[in-house]
């Protein structure tokens, strides 16, 4: 064989096409093979059981967690469990909050108009920027601040594989992968954190649908909300021995409904755009390992809950400002915000909702976890100025002022989980898959699913008379 | 702030001092790789070295991008990278392939192998196809209090002799063997330490066969790390490696790899979390 002087990136694959030949066929097996066997060698040399070995309580616990017939009832139990401690947990501090942080504003404003600052001044800063502010820690911080760490052990302790393991089958018949339970179990705590984890699958086709359904599970911006409703609407229509129940049930649905949407949307999107069929995997169940307390309190509570949360006040201050000036500006008799939402109050109404709900989503876009905070602002804005002091006041403001139903509230809960990703999502859904036409289809999936979804339970609870 | 227990050569003065660094990699004299079958405490190992707060996590894969943080050990400065975990570096994953082209084209001084002394076997496939790539391999057996737990002992000596690079026994979640882990590395970047890492010879053809591509390789890209590597790959017909032959990005990766991390990494800890 001649040697070329220069040589090129196509000459030298020339030359491994030529040389492949004279080797064994499958050489490159033979030599995985040999590596393998000589991990195995190595091993055996190094590693000795001490005969001290007593029985093996992780097998033990794994055969009751991983069982076909206790795996899923127990898995359900310990979400409903999450989310009871969460709702317990944090009915209380957020009443106490609530009351402390619209005191500070009474206070504040008072203050304000006695030195004799114009009404304007006080308004769009205690009664705007700031009480945006006010509803979204009073709504968010204490529901985050103990579900970040309850969640955050279970997965220090090697739970979330499991669920995977659980789940395996239900994702496998919706022509998705397996390890899509642990991409959904990630959006539990960021939407964006979830996509960006499907990194874990290999397929390309499967990657995408994880991606698109994603934001069918509930992140913990929107938990706060969900469990916001269920508390002040649903359960309070129970005796306050069950409440808490009936609110962890509630939550536990509304989260099962998303689960049934990713398998749904995950079966369709296998039959339609995305057609193939599910690869086989090799799942590994790790040990089970006590959590580091410390560690798990410095990531839920400093890395996850004030991440959140400032990202939350940031777009909540300016919200409150736009829904001020929009309470404010009066045209022909009645505030451009009244104007707005009576203009989309039609289409609010056709979905279960009300025009103020749908007019608070549109402010509360940028970030759409704070939608109801939002709402919350507009309606004590622009309404009948009630002093909330906590939220059975805001029961009866919403159910009295604004003729608030049990649909409004499950219909918004439904449109909460369903509606389309947050900002931040939608722009790490494009710089995942580097296209647009994917981050469009993400925001359209689910903003469709949200509006078919509660334009149907509307229809159904009108025509049976139930509201 | 963890807890470093000492023992034996550890409570040499030489060796006491580690200063975790945080983020401030600017001015690292040494770049370190760590590698790892998933879940086998890579991010433990990276947290305790650096005294970043990188999330970790019990389940395969939490790691899906690398992070960075610095740590200096005996005056000198270490940038550590940790690449997501893999079982394999043959596939076409995004995260194996994470993995290698940083192994491969990152220029590691060294590259640690983080294993899981309860599964060893398993850990040493990835261990084996690290050192296919690179000589400088220092093996890091971690979870040895788990090992002890489930009755296991880890002869760590009879490893370092079978495989040709040094193996420290580690806890990372108690501190237990970190500086002598970290002096073993210092050591094996200076070349005190000689490392022969075990390599499949194969037959005579397939020797012949390699040479005479990583020979052809190292005309095409003078100075191209891991020609041998690359012909391996190449004979077996990897079409990733091909491609990247052809367009040139593997020329491109070999020159500007390691600026290019400086940046990812930046704009990785301002997001911070994954």
């Amino acid at each position: 064989m001649t040697t070329p002087i220069t040589i090129t990136a196509n000459d030298i694959l020339a030359q491994a096409e030529a040389l492949r030949p004279q080797l064994q066929s499958g050489f490159r097996d033979e030599i995985v093979k040999s590596m393998y066997s000589e991990a195995e060698r190595i091993t055996r040399r190094a590693v000795h059981a001490t005969g001290e070995k007593k029985w093996d309580l992780d097998q033990r616990i794994d055969r009751l967690v991983t069982s076909p017939i206790t795996g899923l009832p127990i898995m359900l139990l310990i979400l409903a469990a999450v989310f009871w401690v969460t709702i317990v947990g944090a009915n209380y501090p957020s009443q106490i909050i609530a009351t402390a942080l619209f005191w500070i504003e009474d206070q504040a404003a008072s203050l304000f108009t006695a030195i004799g600052l114009p009404w304007w001044v006080t308004g769009f800063i205690w009664h705007g920027v700031y009480r945006g502010l006010a509803w979204v820690i009073a709504v968010m911080l204490p529901p985050m601040a103990i579900f970040f760490p309850v969640f955050t052990i279970l997965e220090d302790l090697g739970y979330l594989p499991r669920v995977a393991f659980n789940l395996d089958w239900l994702f496998k018949k919706a022509g998705a992968h397996g390890k899509q339970a642990l991409t959904m179990a990630m959006g539990f705590g960021c939407n964006a954190a979830g996509v960006i984890a499907t990194r874990v699958i290999d397929s390309p086709r499967e990657r995408l649908i994880a991606i698109l359904t994603n934001n069918f599970v509930p992140c913990n911006g929107r938990f706060p909300t969900l469990i916001m409703l269920a508390t002040v609407f649903v359960a309070a229509s129970f005796s306050p021995i069950f409440s808490s129940f009936v609110a962890a049930g509630a939550v536990l649905l509304v989260v099962l409904i998303g689960v049934f949407f990713t398998f749904l949307m995950s079966w369709i999107l296998s039959k339609t755009i995305l057609k193939g069929e599910a690869s086989a995997f090799t799942l590994e169940l790790p040990p089970y390992r006590r959590p580091n307390i410390s560690r798990i309190l410095y990531t839920s509570l400093i890395d996850r809950t004030i991440f959140v949360l400032w990202r939350a006040i940031k777009t909540a201050a300016p919200a409150g400002a736009v829904i001020w000036i929009l309470g404010n500006i009066i045209v022909n008799g009645s505030s451009l915000a009244a104007i707005t939402a009576n203009f989309l109050n039609p289409f609010g109404v056709l979905l279960g909702l009300d025009g103020t709900i749908l007019l608070a989503y549109i402010i509360a876009i940028p970030a759409n976890e704070i939608v109801v905070p939002t709402m919350l602002m507009v309606y004590s804005g622009v309404g009948m100025m009630t002093d909330i002091t906590g939220f059975s006041e805001l029961r009866n403001l919403l159910i009295g002022g604004h003729g608030w139903t049990m649909l409004t509230a499950a219909n918004l809960m439904l449109f909460s989980l369903l509606h389309n990703p947050c900002g931040t999502t939608i722009m790490t859904i494009y710089k995942e898959t580097k296209s647009k036409k994917w981050a469009a289809l993400s925001v359209v999936i689910t903003l469709g699913t949200a509006f078919l979804v509660t334009f149907i339970t509307a229809t159904i609870a009108r025509l049976a008379g139930w509201v | 702030m963890i807890q470093i227990k000492t023992s034996g050569c550890d409570t040499c003065p030489a060796n006491v001092h580690l200063e975790q660094m945080g983020l401030k990699i600017e001015n690292f004299d040494r770049i370190i790789a760590l590698a790892g079958n998933p879940n086998t405490g890579k991010s433990t190992l990276f947290n305790s070295l650096t005294g970043l707060k990188q999330h970790t996590g019990n389940w395969p894969g939490k790691t899906v991008s690398r992070a960075e943080g610095g740590y200096e050990f005996q005056n000198i400065k270490y940038k550590l990278v940790d690449l997501p975990g893999t079982y394999s570096l043959l596939s076409a994953s995004q995260d194996e392939e994470v993995a290698r082209n940083f192994i491969l084209f990152g220029q590691p001084d060294c590259t640690i192998v983080v294993t899981d002394a309860t599964a060893l076997e398993r850990n040493l496939n990835l261990a084996l196809q690290v050192m296919e790539i690179t000589d400088k391999v220092v093996i890091a057996v971690n979870l040895m209090d788990e090992a002890r737990r489930k009755g296991l002992e880890v002869d760590t000596r009879s490893l370092a002799r079978d495989l040709g690079v040094p193996a420290i026994p580690i806890s990372a979640r108690s501190g237990e063997g970190i500086q002598t882990l970290l002096t073993t590395i210092a050591e094996v970047i200076e070349g005190t330490i000689k490392t022969e890492p075990l390599r499949v010879i194969g037959t005579v053809q397939y020797q012949n066969s390699v040479n005479t591509l990583s020979e052809q390789i190292n005309r095409l890209h003078p100075g191209i790390p891991n020609p041998r590597w690359l012909a391996i790959r190449l004979l077996d017909g990897d079409a990733r490696v091909q491609q990247a032959l052809l367009s040139g990005e593997l020329a491109e990766l070999a020159g500007n790899q390691r600026r290019a991390e400086v940046q990812f990494s930046k704009q990785m800890s301002v997001q911070g979390r994954q």
